[in-house]
């Protein structure tokens, strides 16, 4: 038996100071979801654990000063849940939070555990890149802030720094007229990994599309902006000539893999017909917004 | 004792073993623990294929904390020239797959294990053993396994004279078919691939063994048959059976893979060379590498049919996967395919093809849903071009009583025409069904129907009555799928007393006689027969104890409502005895009541069933949904109704996981690419709807209360159903399963 040391610091310049003191023989553990699974299976073998759920600003759901929200990297899916407003403002993001695992997962499953983990088929990324989130970053050289969309470096590799740690989300306020949206392809309805996963967040105006962001996952080695598809659907009332334009960017910006969860040819077509389908969706709840 | 007023037979009375299941207390074979226990964990082969030159245990031995290793030079060696069987399992076989010795004929065969004090140890120890591997070229597919320069895994097998991956044939003809294609007005040819897919049990293989100084064996473990591990523990260690004791822990699902052992011989060799008891659980990893999947198959079906919708001739061609070692279940889809239909003229014919994979082992019905899935779909389109309605058909060309089936049995009392006619008179078959709910869904509906042999064979009983009045039965059959209810229903029913003064257990080896495996769907008949003819002796004794005690002839004595009672000329003339009065004086009157029988049953009629399923296609995403689903088979007696439910609904689930999303995927290297349930997709619960089992009762006379089989013929029309549901949503037909998103879009947009 191997002996494995278990730190819960209160602060995050203690996590900080130990996370980078063991000089990468440390692992950050948010929910667990990820590590815990890794460890089990041999393929992580950390000697020191820093839980990072005792710290209050990894676990809080705020409001910024501008009207936006900052989540906290650790907060569980079920804790973003049950927040009295979130799930109004952002309802794709947190769709897409509520999709990883089960009931039992989401008592701990992070978002912030969701991007670190670096898998490409996260499902809370993708909406988070559409709704333009972004990130700080605490390492021993300070803070720094990263557009989510510029973290992930490769699958399972992220641009964190030795020593530093995700602290939170931050989404930007909401102008009138918002919507968002997340969907996934999965063969079966329930505990399975994103053959393709898409989210559209969209901002209209009488009916015609103002702003929109398109994060595209599990179809290339990170999520993916896709902002070619954005440009096809701002100006447009979403018609189908627009949608087509969008859903072709979509296909053009695949570059996945053909492994056991789905062929190259398949993965790219389904994310053309996510992204009809999705901001159909995000422009429902634009009009109800 | 048949009679509409049973009080018990029928009812949903509460499973003796449910408590202790919900509430975590049930003892399955992971749960054993005894003091001096060490960890067993075997070595499995990197390769796919390859000689083993040899191998060196002493690293392994000498790290601190092992405390025994054992190879194929422990097990008995069985030469690959003479078979030596026991049920249908060949033990030249069996040797090699709990340990390989000449070659490695899949990636993750067992090629040693260690005992050693902790499990991390014995994972350590398994990585000192060397061994001395010739890597060969690999086989997965059959296709390429039959082709002509095919690498060959066993030079011993010949087929027309060369070596050759075809390692058996089967082949069940009557009448002269190219005589009957000539009477059709239409016959269709197709051709069918279908991948492996496993039984998927919960509980993972696991085992406690404990051999003791004076060479003596206790196994604990989980298997469909403490007598089929005592059998096969004893030939593969060469101890003899009155040695070996082994005790049915509770199991957690086995599906007919549970009816061969893995763990056990290699850890009484462990126990033996360490003296310690040795525990060994596999992974859900070990499971899905090295545990019998089903087969996959490749086949060609050929069925004409008059206008009037008779079959008159019919041609199934099947190979199917054994796996590295010979014996895939050929006489499923030989068998079975053609056997609800009376066809003048079939000629079915099977290959067992090797190949490196791990070796199969049974689930459900083995075989038969793969010739079913052909067979149906073929059918299926005949009736869709001939403009004739799919269950009118397979009515008309069922079999009947006193028919013959192909492979060789005259029909005793089958029910083929009533299950089919159940089904054509069910609302679902006629219900509407919006065909285009939005303009990429597509609703289809499909039927198929499905043969099982079933069967009775040996079991034994014992009904004893304590000395309070109170009654325990022992079986001999590990309970999978709810018998334990089922003989607490029958032993009450025919006692006359409340369900919950009946104990029902199951005995070990040495404790009961010898009982079949759990399987074939013969459980609940042959038990129920074993444990009625038990009751009644006791009865009989509990009457003639009555007639002692009122000093009449025992003849005059009835046993009503769970008391004797003065029967004829005597009526009245005494109180009734209660069980518990003849209880309190059975000392007196000859002494403890109790009986048991051991018997060799016959009379298990066939399983059949047949299916109605509607599907939604997604023809963006080819994404197949089951939307309804109703499945009938006849029963005869629902002991317990929850039971017979349960083992439909099951059936149908591994149908659907089957149709629609189980696959074995490999990599180049002949490595399992998704040997997990994450990446092995066996429908969740979310991914069905209610399944609508509907039993129907039509008792088999030759049964004591009617029983037939119910538990494989669930799983068998439903690979058919969703194809042919899913041609009737979309317009096209699909000779391949499963039938995965990928798969069906590719199709769809074609
Ligand atoms: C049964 C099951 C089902 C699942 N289903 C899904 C699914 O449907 N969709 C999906 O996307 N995922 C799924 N997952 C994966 C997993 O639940 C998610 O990725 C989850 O979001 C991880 O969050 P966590 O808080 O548990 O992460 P953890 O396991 O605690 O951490 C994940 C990784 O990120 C690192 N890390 C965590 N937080 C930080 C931080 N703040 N700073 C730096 N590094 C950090 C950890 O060291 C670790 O390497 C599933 C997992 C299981 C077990």
């Amino acid at each position: 038996m191997t002996d494995i040391r278990y730190l819960a610091p209160q602060t995050l310049d203690e996590a900080v100071g130990a996370f980078a003191a063991a000089q990468g023989a440390a692992r950050i553990l948010a929910g667990g979801t990820d590590l815990l699974v890794q460890m089990r299976n041999g393929m992580a073998k950390p000697g020191t654990i820093i839980d990072i759920k005792k710290i209050a600003e990894l676990t809080t759901i705020a409001r910024t000063a501008d009207g936006g929200f900052r989540v906290g990297a650790a907060v569980s899916g079920a804790v973003l849940a049950e927040h009295e407003s979130f799930g109004t403002v952002w309802p794709g993001v947190l769709e897409a939070v509520n999709l990883i695992g089960s009931t039992q997962v989401q008592g701990r499953a992070s978002p912030g555990g969701n991007l670190c983990h670096g898998s490409p088929a996260a499902d809370s990324v993708p909406a988070m890149v559409a709704a333009g989130a972004v990130l700080t970053i605490q390492g021993p050289n300070g803070r720094r802030e990263l557009p989510v969309e510029a973290f992930p470096a490769g699958p399972g590799r992220t641009k964190l720094a030795p020593g530093e740690i995700l602290v939170s989300f931050t989404l930007p306020a909401r102008p009138k007229g918002s919507g968002d949206a997340y969907l996934r392809m999965i063969p079966r309805t329930e505990m399975d990994i994103a053959v393709v996963g898409l989210a559209v967040n969209l901002t209209m105006a009488n009916g015609v599309v103002t702003a929109a962001r398109v994060g595209l996952g599990a179809v290339a080695p990170t999520v993916l902006l896709v902002e070619a598809a954005a440009k096809a659907l701002i100006g447009s009332k979403l018609e189908d000539a627009a949608l087509e334009t969008a859903a072709a960017a979509c296909r053009a910006a695949c570059n996945p893999i053909n492994d056991k969860r789905g062929t190259i040819e398949y993965r790219t077509k389904v994310a053309g017909v996510l992204l009809k389908r999705v901001a159909a969706i995000a422009a429902e709840r634009a009009g109800r917004a | 004792m048949n009679a509409i007023d049973n009080k018990w037979i029928g009812t949903r009375t509460i499973r003796p073993d449910g408590v202790d299941k919900v509430t975590g207390r049930a003892g399955y074979a992971a749960d054993n623990v005894m003091p001096g226990m060490v960890w067993g964990k075997v070595l499995r082969s990197p390769h796919a294929h390859a000689v083993i030159r040899s191998i060196n245990t002493a690293k392994a031995e000498a790290l601190p904390g092992v405390k025994a290793v054992v190879t194929a030079a422990d097990i008995v060696n069985f030469p690959l020239d003479k078979s030596v069987m026991l049920g249908i399992q060949d033990m030249r076989w069996m040797c090699r797959n709990v340990m390989a010795r000449e070659k490695a004929l899949f990636h993750g065969q067992p090629v040693a294990a260690v005992a050693a004090t902790t499990a991390e140890i014995a994972a350590e120890a398994c990585k000192l053993i060397e061994v001395d591997y010739e890597v060969l070229p690999h086989v997965i597919e059959i296709d390429d396994a039959i082709a002509p320069n095919a690498p060959i895994l066993h030079d011993f097998i010949k087929y027309e004279g060369k070596p050759s991956n075809i390692a058996g044939t089967m082949v069940n003809k009557v009448g002269d078919i190219e005589a009957g294609f000539a009477q059709a007005d239409l016959v269709i040819e197709r051709n069918y691939d279908t991948r492996p897919v496993h039984q998927g049990y919960i509980e993972p293989h696991a085992c406690t063994v404990s051999c003791t100084a004076d060479g003596k064996v206790t196994i604990w473990s989980s298997s469909q048959g403490q007598f089929m591990v005592r059998a096969m523990t004893s030939l593969l260690t060469g101890i003899s059976q009155s040695n070996i004791r082994a005790i049915p822990a509770e199991i957690g699902g086995g599906f007919g893979a549970k009816t061969i052992i893995y763990l056990e011989p290699v850890a009484v060799m462990l126990s033996k060379k360490s003296g310690r008891p040795v525990k060994m659980v596999m992974s859900r990893d070990e499971v899905f590498r090295a545990t019998g999947p089903a087969p996959g198959m490749k086949a060609t079906v050929k069925i004409g049919m008059k206008k009037d919708g008779t079959i008159v001739a019919a041609h199934g061609v099947y190979y199917l996967q054994a796996g590295g070692l010979p014996g895939s279940p050929l006489r499923g889809p030989v068998g079975c395919s053609f056997a609800p239909y009376n066809i003048a003229n079939v000629l079915s014919e099977g290959f067992d093809v090797v190949s490196n994979r791990p070796k199969v082992a049974a689930y459900r019905a083995p075989g038969a849903p793969l010739g079913a899935f052909a067979v149906e779909t073929v059918i299926d389109e005949l009736c869709e071009k001939l403009g004739l309605d799919p269950l009118e058909v397979r009515i008309k060309n069922h079999a009947r009583p006193g028919d013959k089936a192909v492979y060789g049995a005259t029909f005793g009392s089958i029910t083929f025409v009533e299950t089919t006619d159940a089904m054509l008179k069910h609302p679902h078959y006629k219900a509407p069904l919006d065909k285009a709910p939005a303009p990429h869904i597509r609703r289809g509906r499909g039927v198929a129907s499905g043969f099982w042999y079933n069967a009775g064979g040996e079991s034994s009983a014992q009904v004893n009555i304590t000395e309070d009045g109170n009654v325990t039965v022992t079986t001999g059959h590990p309970d999978v799928g709810g018998s334990r209810a089922s003989t607490a229903n029958v032993t009450a029913e025919l006692l006359g007393i409340d369900h919950s003064r009946i104990s029902v257990l199951i005995g070990d080896t040495a404790s009961i006689g010898f009982s079949n495996l759990t399987g074939g769907s013969r459980v609940t008949f042959a038990s129920a027969m074993v444990v009625t003819q038990s009751t009644e002796k006791v009865i009989g004794q509990l009457k003639e104890r009555a007639a002692r005690i009122w000093k009449i002839d025992p003849e005059a004595v009835d046993w009503e409502n769970g008391e004797a009672r003065p029967a004829g000329a005597n009526a009245g003339k005494f109180p009734a005895l209660t069980l518990k009065e003849l209880a309190a004086k059975a000392n007196e009157m000859g002494g403890p009541i109790g009986a048991g029988i051991q018997l060799n049953t016959v009379g298990a009629d066939p399983g059949f069933a047949t299916h109605i399923v509607d599907v939604e296609v997604d023809t963006q995403l080819g994404i197949v949904r089951v939307i309804r689903y109703t499945a009938c088979q006849d029963a005869g007696r629902s002991l317990h109704p929850s039971y017979v439910e349960g083992q439909i609904q099951g059936g149908v689930v591994q149908g659907i996981g089957w149709a629609l999303s189980e696959e074995f995927l490999y990599d180049k290297t002949g490595k399992m690419d998704n040997a997990s349930f994450l990446d092995y997709r066996m429908p969740v619960c979310s991914d069905l709807p209610m399944i609508e089992a509907v039993a129907l009762e039509i008792p088999n006379p030759k049964h004591p209360q009617g029983v037939r089989g119910v538990g494989e013929a669930g799983i068998l029309p439903g690979l058919a159903a969703i194809a042919n549901a899913v041609h009737d949503a979309v317009g096209k037909r699909f000779f391949s399963l499963p039938l995965s998103p990928p798969k069906v879009l590719a199709v769809l947009d074609s």
